[in-house]
């Protein structure tokens, strides 16, 4: 809240002591008095690939709602009074199609005050052009900005009027992935492995995506070209990367693929020095599945137990965030908690600061206002012109490690060079 | 010219893996003139029956076969004998509907269960070692042994069909239910045995995709696509069909990755539909409806 731009002095403080005893829930009395004054509930849609392939993105989803719930049990208050909220999730599928359909329910049966979406732009993006489409507002988030933005149809300057993006973008994870093979002696040849989907023809796009940039730091990628999701015979790509003598592999395909791919080049005697693969091996459950030929692979890193930032909500640390979630469901953490967290974040900060709730318009200026140190970093819109809707947060390098502790693999912090505040634990080391 | 060869390796060992995905839709079709939509999703079953067994017992996932294949057949049994040859006869549809319904109900008690993460059958060395004969050309063990396996099954099950007295039952219930009663022979026991032979091959099969690549409850369907053009290039009711389908799948599907990795599925689709057009029956079809 304190990075919140200031509406006076009296206002805020107002909104501080309601948040304060809206969160401890201990003022039952107060709240409930509350309660009648206002009957209005707060819905808020959240749509997220909870089943099919995408599904790992969602993990968290169900843990966070339930928090969520938890800390909203007596409502949201939101100028002096305490308003109910109500979740609303929608599964996706995994599906763009039926996203798209979930999102219009949402919009038009459920009649939503707010929507939330997650996880890869055949997520974010349908949902978004709905709300677009019916003046809703939409906080999105997981999918690097250019294929929400780009693949959108966007236009730098003009943008879009109801829908925001926070993630981070695709010149942060080709700056980090290039510092990592800096880090090591290569033969600068590099296999890239790019997908028929939203993110795979963003990260190969000749002019927007990869390759120019990593020409410019003198590396050569071979692009044997788009292929499909769940793929079972990579052999043409692996041909073509050991024709190439790539040293380095990298891309964004799906888990599954991943598996099939890396085991496929495991058996045809392809084994690249350097793995960073984006999307696949961003779950533990992922890299657990590649047996012991997980070890060494690296990945982009949007979040972890060792980030330095606190929820606004709930006051954790990444680390007990995380912690919290392991000990709720018994499983390791992954990545995408903190941005679930991070969405409900932004949406009840910005829902805190809205002039007129019942004005979806309103909700959007809210939203475009938004400047907040949530979990995940800080989100603030307006920062990235001509891209009005979009921010960033930070992004870190990372690689899979055996560990000796409760879990097989435990990912490593190797390469902040595009957000320094992240502390890094180790450098890149080759394959063996 | 290396490019070539192993373009038709890599195409044979693709269809070695669709073929053993294939025989137990081609077995249901041929014998029960049933199209198992679930198909797909009873690999993945049997793919997490082979984790669960893998898991407890602590065993080589191929070792796991010796359990998950019974369980299969046994749970073959049950469903067309409690379910399927209650909608079975004239009119497919029934029997499409049911089997649709199980697929939904199939995915999403995995998903219940096991949840939305990937999962894999470990096997060691034998998922990512292979050997290469020249410069170019190379190939892994286990794609082999794949096809080495639906080879071997399907052989297997042409000699059962042909030489014992169960399998001749099959095939006279496969062309005619009702005058099989007259042989002494039971339809619905029959039709129940014959999809235990078919879900067994399903066993095998899942337990086979769950070494090849991970899996997660969603993955059943791709599953069945491809099963269900193998078969069909193949022509109805034949097994050897359906393994020579399976090749015209992986071959036509390699060449299209070689020439651009978007083509592949594309090229395998073509195929099928050429065939469709051109032969409608199949390549080598056995049954043949009145």
């Amino acid at each position: 809240m304190s990075n919140r731009k200031a509406r006076g002095p009296s206002r805020r403080t107002v909104l501080k002591s309601a948040a304060a005893i809206g969160a401890a829930g201990s003022a039952a009395n107060w709240t409930t008095a509350l309660h009648a004054q206002s009957t209005r509930t707060l819905k808020l849609g959240l749509v997220t690939p909870r089943t099919g392939p995408l599904a790992p993105f969602a993990e968290a989803d169900g843990f966070v709602v339930e928090a969520m719930r938890k800390l909203w049990v007596n409502g949201l208050a939101i100028g002096g009074r305490s308003y109910p909220v109500e979740i609303i999730v929608k599964d996706s599928t995994s599906n763009p199609a039926r996203a798209a359909d979930v999102a219009a329910d949402l919009i038009l049966k459920d009649k939503i005050d707010l929507m939330l979406v997650s996880s890869t732009p055949e997520t974010t993006n349908p949902v978004s052009d709905q709300c677009e489409l019916e003046k809703k507002p939409c906080i999105s988030t997981v999918a690097p900005w250019q294929p929400w933005f780009f693949g959108r149809g966007g236009k730098p300057g003009t943008g879009f009027d109801y829908t925001y993006h926070f993630f981070w973008g695709l010149e942060d994870i080709i700056g980090t992935f290039v510092s990592m093979w800096n880090s090591l002696p290569t033969n600068k040849m590099v296999g890239g492995l790019f997908p028929n989907d939203g993110d795979g023809n963003a990260w190969g796009d000749k002019t927007l995506g990869f390759p120019p940039v990593l020409a410019k730091d003198g590396y050569k990628i071979t692009d044997p070209g788009r292929y499909q999701n769940l793929t079972a015979d990579f052999s043409a790509q692996i041909q073509a990367f050991r024709d190439a003598k790539a040293e380095i592999l990298t891309g964004v395909p799906i888990p599954p693929d991943f598996t099939t791919f890396w085991n496929q080049a495991l058996q045809k005697g392809f084994r690249p020095k350097i793995a960073s693969v984006g999307k696949a091996l961003l779950f533990p459950a992922s890299v657990e599945a590649l047996g012991d030929n997980g070890n060494g692979l690296s990945t982009e890193v949007w979040w972890t137990p060792t980030y330095p930032f606190k929820s606004t909500l709930t006051g954790q640390s990444c680390r007990e965030l995380a912690a919290a979630y392991e000990s709720a469901t018994g499983k390791q953490w992954t990545q995408p908690i903190g941005f679930a967290h991070a969405l409900f974040e932004v949406a009840a900060d910005a829902l805190k600061r809205t002039k007129d709730l019942g004005q979806p318009a309103a909700i959007r200026d809210a939203i475009a206002a938004t400047a907040l140190d949530t979990i995940v970093g800080k989100v603030e819109f307006g920062k990235m012109p001509p891209f009005k809707n979009v921010a960033k947060t930070p992004l870190a390098g990372g690689q899979w490690r055996r560990s000796s502790g409760k879990y097989k693999y435990e990912l490593v912090i190797i390469d902040n060079s595009q957000a320094p505040a992240i502390p890094v634990a180790d450098k890149l080391k080759p394959i063996t | 010219m290396a490019n070539l060869l192993d373009t038709l390796l890599q195409g044979t060992l693709l269809g070695g893996r669709y073929a053993l995905m294939a025989i137990g839709l081609s077995l249901a079709f041929g014998v029960m003139r049933l199209v198992n939509v679930a198909h797909g999703d009873f690999i993945v079953l049997a793919a997490y029956l082979a984790l669960v067994t893998v898991n407890a017992l602590g065993l080589h996932p191929l070792s796991a076969l010796l359990i998950v294949v019974p369980a299969m057949a046994m749970l073959g049994y049950a469903v067309q004998r409690g379910l399927l040859n209650r909608a079975i006869g004239r009119d497919i549809m029934p029997a499409l509907l049911i089997t649709f319904g199980l697929s939904v109900i199939i995915q999403n008690s995995l998903l219940e269960v096991f949840s939305a993460d990937s999962r894999r059958l470990q096997a060691g060395n034998l998922s990512s070692t292979g050997v290469s004969f020249a410069d170019g050309i190379s190939m892994g063990w286990f794609p082999l042994m794949t096809l080495a396996t639906a080879a071997l099954t399907i052989g297997g099950l042409e000699q059962f069909f042909r030489r014992s007295r169960l399998g001749r039952a099959f095939r006279a219930v496969s062309d005619d239910p009702e005058i099989v009663q007259l042989m002494g022979y039971d339809p619905r026991h029959v039709h129940a045995l014959a999809m235990a032979v078919a879900f067994a091959t399903v066993g095998i099969a899942g337990t086979f995709f769950g070494i090849g690549t991970i899996f997660d409850p969603a993955l059943g369907p791709p599953q069945l696509l491809f099963a269900f053009e193998a078969v069909i290039i193949g022509g109805m009711g034949s097994l050897w069909g359906t393994l020579a389908g399976s090749m015209v799948l992986g071959i036509a599907q390699a060449i299209g990755f070689r020439i651009d990795p978007g083509w592949g599925i594309l090229f395998g689709h073509a195929a099928f539909l050429i065939i469709l057009a051109v032969r409608p029956q199949g390549l080598f079809p056995r049954t043949r409806d009145a």
